[in-house]
C-alpha cells in the first residue's frame, strides 16, 4: 500500500497547463526526489500533494487522507504530512522553541509539558538544542531552515515534503540541512523532495523522478536513473546540472 | 497696546483643573484600551468572517471615518435617550470615544493585518492550525507591531479630540477651562494655561506609547515589511 | 413649542453645509498659503530657521484643534480685535492646517529620491530652480493622497466652530434638535450631509494613493 498515490492528476494555472497528467507512487519509508528545470512543475507537484495548490482532475491520497479543498479534511492532513519551504518561514515574533510548540499545542491540544519535550527532542535531532529561546533572526539560514524541519518534525508526521530547501542558502549552509535530511531519511522518513542537489538524490535518495514540461519524463531507482538516462531531455539535463 | 496678562485668578481654581485632567486622563486610557479592543474584534471579523460580515465592518469603519466626532457624540447623548437609553455625559463621552476610536484602529490594524506576507499564512496552514488560529498566533501581533507607530498617532489624536466632549457639558479639561473661563473672566489666561497641560500630557503620551512599543513589540524582524501607514 | 422637522428646517440645515463648506475653503487656501511657506522654511539650510518651524508644527499639532480656536480668537480679542465669527473661525482654522499641511508637504518632499537633487545639482540649476522644475513637481504627485485625505479631516473639525460663534453645519443640527426635539433624523441628516461631502474625498485619496503606488518603484 502506497503511503503516497498520485494519479494522473492536471493542474492548470488560469490558461497555463502546469502538471498535465502526472502519476507517482511512494511506499512507506521510501525517499523520493524530483528533479527537473524550473517550470517543469516539480514544486507545483509537491504543494498539491499537501493541498497548498488545488488540482483540476486527477486524484491523490496521502497517508490515508484524500486531498481535495474541504478546510476539515485539509487541516486533518496537515497533523499527517509535513512541509518544509524554500524561505523557512519561521514566524519572526516567537522564538525558537515557541514556533515548534505553536501547532501541536494549538492543533493537536498537546500539553505544555508534553509539547515542550517533543520541542526539546526535534530540536536535538537537527542539533540546535542550545538555540531554544533564541529568535529567528539570531540565526543564521541553514540554523533557521533546520528549524523549521524541527518544527513540522513535531507534529510527528507520516509525510515529510521538501520544497526545495536548500536553494535559498549559501552554499556552506546547506550540508548542515542535508545531513539532517539524511539522517531522517535512515531513520525511516518518507520523504518526498524537490531538490536541485543532484547529489544528494543521487546518494540518499531511493527513487528519482526526472519532470519535464509537466510530466513525469523518466523514474526510476535514483543510481540507474543518473548512471543511465534514458531520455534526451534528462540526459542533457544531467550535464547542466551535474559539474 | 499692552496685553495685561493675569494668571493668578486662573490657576486659583487649581482644584477644577486637577478635576478635568484626571477625567480627560481617565477618558482616554478607557477609550484605548476598549477601543483598541473593539478594534482587534473588528479585524478579526472581517478577516475570518462572510463578505456579510466583511461589509459590516466596512461600512461601520467609512461610517464612523467620514463624519465628525462632534455628530457622532451629538447622536449618541440626544439621540439614545428617545430609544429608552439615557446615558451620562460621560457616559456618552466614552461611548463616543471608544466607537470613533476603533474605526480608525480598525482601519490601521487592517493595513497590517493584509501585509502579512503570504508564506506566514501558508505556514500556518500547513502546520494544521484554523484560520481562526493562524490570526491569533501568527499574524495579529506582527500585525500591531507593524503599524504600532500609525495607531500611536491615532491614540494621541484621541486624546486631543477628547477635549470635544466639553460640548456636552462633560467637566473634563476643555469642559473645566470653560467653567473657569466663565469664573475669572480671564479667557486668554484660561486657554494658554489648559493649552500647556494638554501639551505636556500629549508629550507625555507619545513617551509612553514609544516605550510601550518598544516593550512589547521588539522583535518583528526577519522579514521586510512594507511601510503601513495611517490613511485619512 | 416644540417644532416638527419639516422642510424648512431641513433648508436650513442645506444651507448651513454651503457655510461649513466656505468655511473649509478658506481655512484651506489661507492654510495651505502659509503651510506651503512653513514647508520650505522647515527644510531651510538655516538650523535656526528649521527649529523655530519645527517647533511651531509640533505645538499645534500636540493641542486640540478646540484649543487653536480657542487662542487664537481671545488672542485677537485681547488684542483689541473682534472680528466676524467667519473670519475668526476662518483663520483659527487656517492655523490648524497650516501646521498640518506643512507636515505632510515636508514629507512629500522629502520623499523625492535624493537622486533627482544629486541628478539637478548636477546640471548647474539653483536650489530655487531645482525646486521649482524638479523637486516640487514629483513632491506634489506625492502630496495628493495626504493632502486629500486632510482635507477630509478639515470638513470634520469644521464641526467645532460653533465655540466661536458661527453658525456652521453642526451647530444648526443643534438649533433644529433644540427646536425640535427630533435628535435622529436632524443629527441623521446632519452625518448625512458630511458623508456625502467626505466619503468621495476619502475615496479619491485612496485612488491617488492606488495610482501613487502604481507609478512609483519600492
Amino acid at each position: 500500500m502506497s503511503v503516497v498515490s498520485i494519479e494522473d492528476v492536471h493542474k492548470s494555472f488560469g490558461a497555463l497547463e502546469v502538471l498535465k497528467g502526472v502519476s507517482l507512487s511512494v511506499e512507506r519509508g521510501q525517499v523520493v526526489a524530483i528533479i527537473g528545470r524550473s517550470g517543469s512543475g516539480k514544486s507545483t507537484l509537491l504543494r498539491c500533494v499537501n493541498g497548498l495548490e488545488p488540482f483540476q482532475s486527477g486524484r491523490i491520497e496521502v497517508a490515508g487522507h484524500v486531498v481535495d479543498q474541504d478546510p476539515e479534511r485539509l487541516r486533518m492532513l496537515r497533523k499527517d504530512v509535513g512541509i518544509v519551504f524554500q524561505s523557512y518561514n519561521l514566524f519572526p515574533h516567537l522564538t525558537v522553541g515557541k514556533n515548534i510548540m505553536l501547532s501541536p499545542r494549538v492543533t493537536q491540544k498537546v500539553s505544555a509539558a508534553e509539547a515542550l519535550e517533543r520541542a526539546k527532542e526535534v530540536l536535538a535531532q537537527v542539533g540546535l538544542l542550545e538555540k531554544f529561546d533564541a529568535y529567528p533572526d539570531a540565526l543564521s539560514g541553514g540554523q533557521q531552515q533546520r528549524v523549521a524541519i524541527a518544527r513540522s518534525l513535531a507534529m510527528q508526521p507520516q509525510v515529510m515534503l521538501f520544497d526545495e530547501v536548500t536553494s535559498a542558502l549559501d552554499p556552506e549552509l546547506t550540508g548542515e540541512v542535508l545531513l539532517v535530511m539524511e539522517q531522517l531519511a535512515r531513520k525511516g522518513m518518507t520523504m518526498m523532495l524537490v531538490t536541485h542537489e543532484m547529489n544528494f538524490a543521487r546518494g540518499v535518495a531511493n527513487e528519482t523522478v526526472f519532470m519535464h514540461e509537466g510530466k513525469v519524463w523518466e523514474h526510476g531507482p535514483s543510481a540507474k536513473l543518473f548512471s543511465s538516462p534514458e531520455t534526451a531531455e534528462l540526459r542533457n539535463f544531467i550535464k547542466v546540472n551535474i559539474k | 497696546m499692552g496685553i495685561e496678562l493675569h494668571f493668578g485668578p486662573v490657576l486659583a481654581e487649581r482644584d477644577i483643573l486637577l478635576r478635568g485632567i484626571w477625567l480627560t486622563v481617565m477618558l482616554s486610557a478607557s477609550a484605548i484600551i476598549l477601543g483598541s479592543a473593539l478594534a482587534i474584534l473588528l479585524v478579526a471579523t472581517r478577516s475570518l468572517g462572510s463578505k456579510f460580515f466583511q461589509t459590516m465592518v466596512d461600512c461601520y469603519v467609512e461610517l464612523l471615518r467620514n463624519t465628525p466626532f462632534l455628530v457622532q457624540l451629538f447622536i449618541i447623548f440626544f439621540g439614545l435617550p428617545t430609544l429608552g437609553l439615557r446615558l451620562s455625559g460621560v457616559e456618552a463621552a466614552l461611548l463616543a470615544m471608544v466607537l470613533n476610536l476603533a474605526a480608525y484602529a480598525t482601519e490601521i490594524m487592517r493595513a497590517g493585518v493584509e501585509a502579512t506576507h503570504r508564506s506566514q499564512l501558508e505556514a500556518g496552514a500547513s502546520l494544521a492550525m484554523t484560520p481562526l488560529q493562524v490570526f491569533r498566533h501568527v499574524v495579529l501581533i506582527p500585525a500591531l507591531a507593524k503599524v504600532w507607530p500609525a495607531l500611536s498617532s491615532q491614540f494621541v489624536l484621541m486624546f486631543l479630540a477628547s477635549s470635544i466632549v466639553s460640548f456636552i457639558s462633560v467637566e473634563e479639561l476643555s469642559g473645566a477651562a470653560a467653567i473657569i473661563e466663565q469664573q475669572t473672566f480671564r479667557s486668554f489666561e484660561t486657554y494658554i494655561v489648559v493649552t500647556i497641560i494638554y501639551l505636556i500630557l500629549a508629550l507625555a503620551l507619545k513617551a509612553m506609547l514609544s516605550w510601550f512599543g518598544r516593550l512589547v513589540f521588539p522583535k518583528v524582524s526577519g522579514i521586510v515589511y512594507r511601510q503601513v501607514g495611517a490613511g485619512a | 413649542m416644540i417644532v416638527a422637522f419639516g422642510w424648512n428646517e431641513l433648508l436650513f440645515i442645506i444651507t448651513s453645509a454651503g457655510w461649513t463648506l466656505l468655511l473649509t475653503a478658506i481655512a484651506f487656501i489661507s492654510g495651505g498659503l502659509a503651510g506651503g511657506i512653513f514647508a520650505l522654511v522647515r527644510l531651510s539650510r538655516l538650523k535656526i530657521l528649521r527649529r523655530i518651524a519645527a517647533v511651531y508644527i509640533a505645538v499645534i499639532q500636540s493641542i486640540p484643534v478646540l484649543m487653536v480656536l480657542f487662542l487664537s480668537y481671545f488672542g485677537l480679542y485681547a488684542a483689541g480685535l473682534e472680528l466676524p465669527p467667519l473670519i475668526a473661525a476662518s483663520l483659527s482654522l487656517g492655523i490648524y492646517v497650516s501646521a498640518y499641511l506643512a507636515e505632510i508637504w515636508r514629507g512629500s518632499i522629502e520623499a523625492v529620491p535624493f537622486q533627482q537633487w544629486e541628478a539637478s545639482e548636477s546640471l548647474a540649476m539653483t536650489r530655487g530652480q531645482q525646486y521649482r522644475y524638479v523637486i516640487l513637481p514629483q513632491a506634489a504627485r506625492i502630496s495628493l493622497p495626504p493632502t486629500v485625505g486632510f482635507l477630509v479631516q478639515l470638513v470634520k473639525n469644521t464641526s467645532i466652530v460653533s465655540v466661536v460663534g458661527f453658525i456652521d453645519l453642526t451647530r444648526a443640527g443643534q438649533l433644529v434638535n433644540n427646536a425640535t426635539f427630533d435628535p435622529f433624523p436632524v443629527f441623521g441628516a446632519v452625518a448625512a450631509i458630511y458623508f456625502l461631502i467626505c466619503f468621495p474625498l476619502s475615496r479619491l485619496s485612496r485612488r491617488f494613493e492606488r495610482i501613487l503606488n502604481v507609478g512609483r518603484i519600492h
